[in-house]
């Protein structure tokens, strides 16, 4: 262990030192090359002229390879191991995709990703929302708001065990030690196996990641309703509005934009869920999503890279429409800079 | 914002209920395994958390000794002890001798069970069973009993799982690979951010695009080549091809895209003046960048930095993949998957060990939440 701290260490040292030297090293190299100081007129302005144009391939060059490597090869690779065999050897064309029209689990998780993106980015936006207007009006709101926002730091996996305590289940009759089924209980109903319950344990796995998400919509969102100008919700008092009809007709058109921004933030994470299904039911009872799936067919029976792509390819499919209308935006907004 | 409130006070009271209620409900779940992690593990599946300090009361079944320790007292058979053993400190409220009616006398009186027979059992568990003939057989006389024992506190389930269980050797594990995927990434992005923004060449906005889609590619979409690149560099050095090198430039990878992002859109907001001046006096761009932007950047920097903190060590999937299972290099969340399938009902030793797995995330979060609202705020494009 302390060899292993040893290295970690090391490894801090080298990677910071390193990227230093580079940057320091090239800089200076290409100073060198195209000497600027100390040589006639025309020739400085020529020197300078590369050094401009050399530069900043020197200064993006590290993360440019390393985007490389780790995120646009693989893209295309995943997209091309899609149409070979489970080892990744041989042509098949289109016979995984063939697999995937057919087969039940993976129409399974399609849809089970369905009632995901249908439930959690609504409920966290609307939940969001709602928590962050009350807490505006309350003079210990920033507190109630950090303490929401709290589960956000918490990883997934960490959040599925406290839910999963939240929904133990004991026999009828005994002593529940999971809130939810004591609750049950308490008021005379039955306690349920919450999260084998066909279809709706998708529901009470989502609570995981609602609980989780609300804090981040919360932030964006209260941020957001602080940049209307009070001037308008002023004019709205006096025109006689009622507090619903501000919410709705004043403050959530304002923030339309922020609203679609964390909605699509959240769709994205829908899409990934993974570690929720993996630790509280590994896709059994009917709660199967496509992240898990393609987890599953990576490494179940020494792997299938073909259909594992493929599956891949189903949610990379789903976040292009977000990923082209991110990219639009950024281009209206940044414009010429 | 005042404006929208309602006037009456029933309505501001009904606000503050709201939220109080939304704290409740976004709380009670943490607090709940924080409780469970302190509780005696007996006592932990005897009652819920919520009820931890109050006694917990159970009703248990035992057996009395055999006949072969009875003595003769009295012209009476007597058979007397604890059915605790000793140093149990519960309290018995009442017991019985059949499983229907399992607290049918209280503790402290006598029952009569019928040909002269007589069981006493007291609240300390003592007791004394005592028959004008002799018991026979060797099992001993079926007794119930509700006891309830005070509220018991303890560490113990810390050591248990810091040091048994190997929650301790993941912590570091998790350290390791956190710490170095959270500093490398950080020159790297700052540079080419720095670049983004304020240096002009081909191709700079087709960079910029290319880094604002990178930023919503799924990670699933990664996984499958770079496993295979990884076991064909693993084979073809003759190394394992699961190493903590090969996580920490993983995390680097993944996390870059968000990193530039962000730092190019707040560099870029940096004011033009203080470049152009710098410029003017003879500075050269990297001169510019070490002695200008970077000091100011510190704030996103630190953003940043708790970002990608949080995501590599609340991460799970990246660390089944690029990590193995073994002692050493087993991380927190993948040891915590692994205990839910091992020791699932062992709520001691999961609510330990998820409240360990969250502590480091919770203390950064607490001491650095305005940097870290910060960086949500300028970056709410990513996914997560």
């Amino acid at each position: 262990m302390a060899a292993q701290i040893f290295s970690a260490i090391f490894v801090i040292i080298i990677g910071v030192g390193g990227c230093v030297a580079y940057f320091w090293g090239a800089n200076k190299l290409l100073d060198l090359t195209f000497p600027s100081r100390g040589v006639s007129g025309t020739a400085a302005i020529n020197n300078l002229r590369r050094q401009g144009l050399v530069r900043p391939w020197l200064f993006v060059g590290p993360a440019l390879i390393i985007l490389t490597i780790y995120l646009i090869y693989p893209v295309i690779a995943t997209l091309w191991l899609s149409f070979l065999d489970r080892g990744g050897t041989s042509f098949v064309g289109l016979a995984n995709y063939e697999w995937a029209l057919r087969d039940p689990d993976l129409r399974r998780s399609i849809l089970n990703n369905l009632f995901w993106l249908a439930v959690v980015p609504a409920a966290c936006t609307f939940l969001g929302l709602i928590i962050a207007v009350l807490t505006d009006k309350i003079w210990w709101g920033t507190i109630a708001k950090s303490l929401i926002f709290l589960p956000l730091a918490i990883s997934f996996v960490g959040a599925s065990v406290i839910w999963k305590f939240i929904y133990e289940y004991r026999g009828e009759g005994q002593v529940q030690i999971g809130l939810l089924n004591a609750i049950i209980q308490h008021f005379g109903g039955q306690p349920q196996v919450w999260i084998s319950l066909p279809f709706w344990n998708n529901f009470f796995l989502m609570i995981i990641l609602i609980w989780i998400q609300t804090g981040f919509a919360m932030v964006i969102l209260s941020s957001a309703l602080r940049g209307i100008p009070e001037e308008t919700l002023e004019a709205a008092v006096i025109d006689g509005a009622n507090p619903f009809q501000i919410f709705w007709k004043i403050m959530v058109p304002q923030i339309w934009g922020t609203i679609a921004v964390v909605w699509t933030t959240i769709t994205i994470l829908v899409l990934k869920v993974f570690d929720i299904v993996l630790t509280m039911t590994n896709g059994q009872w009917n709660s199967q999503v496509l992240a898990n799936l393609m987890f599953d067919w990576m490494f179940r029976g020494g792997g299938d890279f073909g259909r594992g792509a493929t599956i891949a390819i189903i949610i990379m499919i789903a976040v292009i429409p977000i990923m082209v209308w991110n990219i639009r935006q950024a281009n209206k907004e940044t414009g010429g800079h | 914002m005042a404006v929208a409130t309602g006037n009456s006070f029933a309505s501001r009271f009904g606000v503050h209920i709201a939220v109080l209620v939304f704290v409740a409900i976004w709380t009670i779940p943490t607090l709940g395994i924080l409780v469970s992690s302190l509780r005696d593990k007996d006592q932990i599946v005897a009652s819920g958390w919520w009820n931890s300090f109050a006694s917990s009361s159970q009703t248990e079944a035992g057996r009395l000794p055999p006949a072969s320790t009875q003595k003769e007292k009295d012209g009476k058979f007597v058979l007397e002890g604890n059915i605790f053993g000793d140093g149990a400190k519960r309290n018995i409220s009442a017991f019985g001798v059949k499983a229907a009616a399992p607290t049918q006398y209280p503790a402290g009186t006598s029952a009569d069970l019928g040909d002269g027979v007589t069981l006493q059992v007291n609240a300390d568990g003592s007791f004394v069973m005592a028959s004008p003939k002799a018991f026979e057989g060797d099992r001993g006389q079926r007794l119930y009993y509700a006891s309830s024992a005070p509220p018991k506190f303890t560490t113990e389930n810390y050591d248990t799982v810091l040091f048994s269980e190997g929650i301790g050797r993941s912590f570091m594990n998790s350290l390791t690979v956190t710490i170095p995927a959270t500093v490398i990434p950080i020159l790297i992005a700052a540079f080419a951010a720095y670049a983004l923004a304020w240096m002009r060449f081909p191709g700079r906005a087709l960079l910029i695009a290319v880094i604002i889609g990178l930023l919503v590619v799924p990670l699933q979409m990664s996984l499958i080549p770079l496993l295979k690149l990884y076991n064909n560099v693993g084979a073809f050095f003759g190394v394992p091809s699961k190493t903590y090198l090969g996580i920490w430039l993983a995390h680097t990878g993944f996390g870059l895209p968000f990193a530039i992002y962000l730092l190019r859109s707040y560099i870029a907001g940096l004011p033009r003046e203080i470049m152009e001046s710098a410029r003017i006096d003879g500075a050269s761009d990297f001169e510019i960048f070490v002695k200008i932007v970077l000091p100011l950047s510190f704030p996103v920097l630190a953003s940043f930095a708790i970002f990608q903190f949080l995501w590599v060590w609340n991460d799970l999937l990246v660390a089944m993949v690029f990590l193995g299972t073994a002692p050493d290099q087993i991380v927190l969340t993948a040891k915590l998957n692994a205990l839910l399938g091992s020791r699932g009902g062992n709520w001691e030793i999961l609510t330990t060990s998820a409240f360990i797995t969250i502590i480091v995330p919770l203390i950064v979060f607490f001491s650095l939440q305005r940097y870290f609202v910060r960086g949500l705020l300028a970056g709410s494009v990513k996914g997560g």
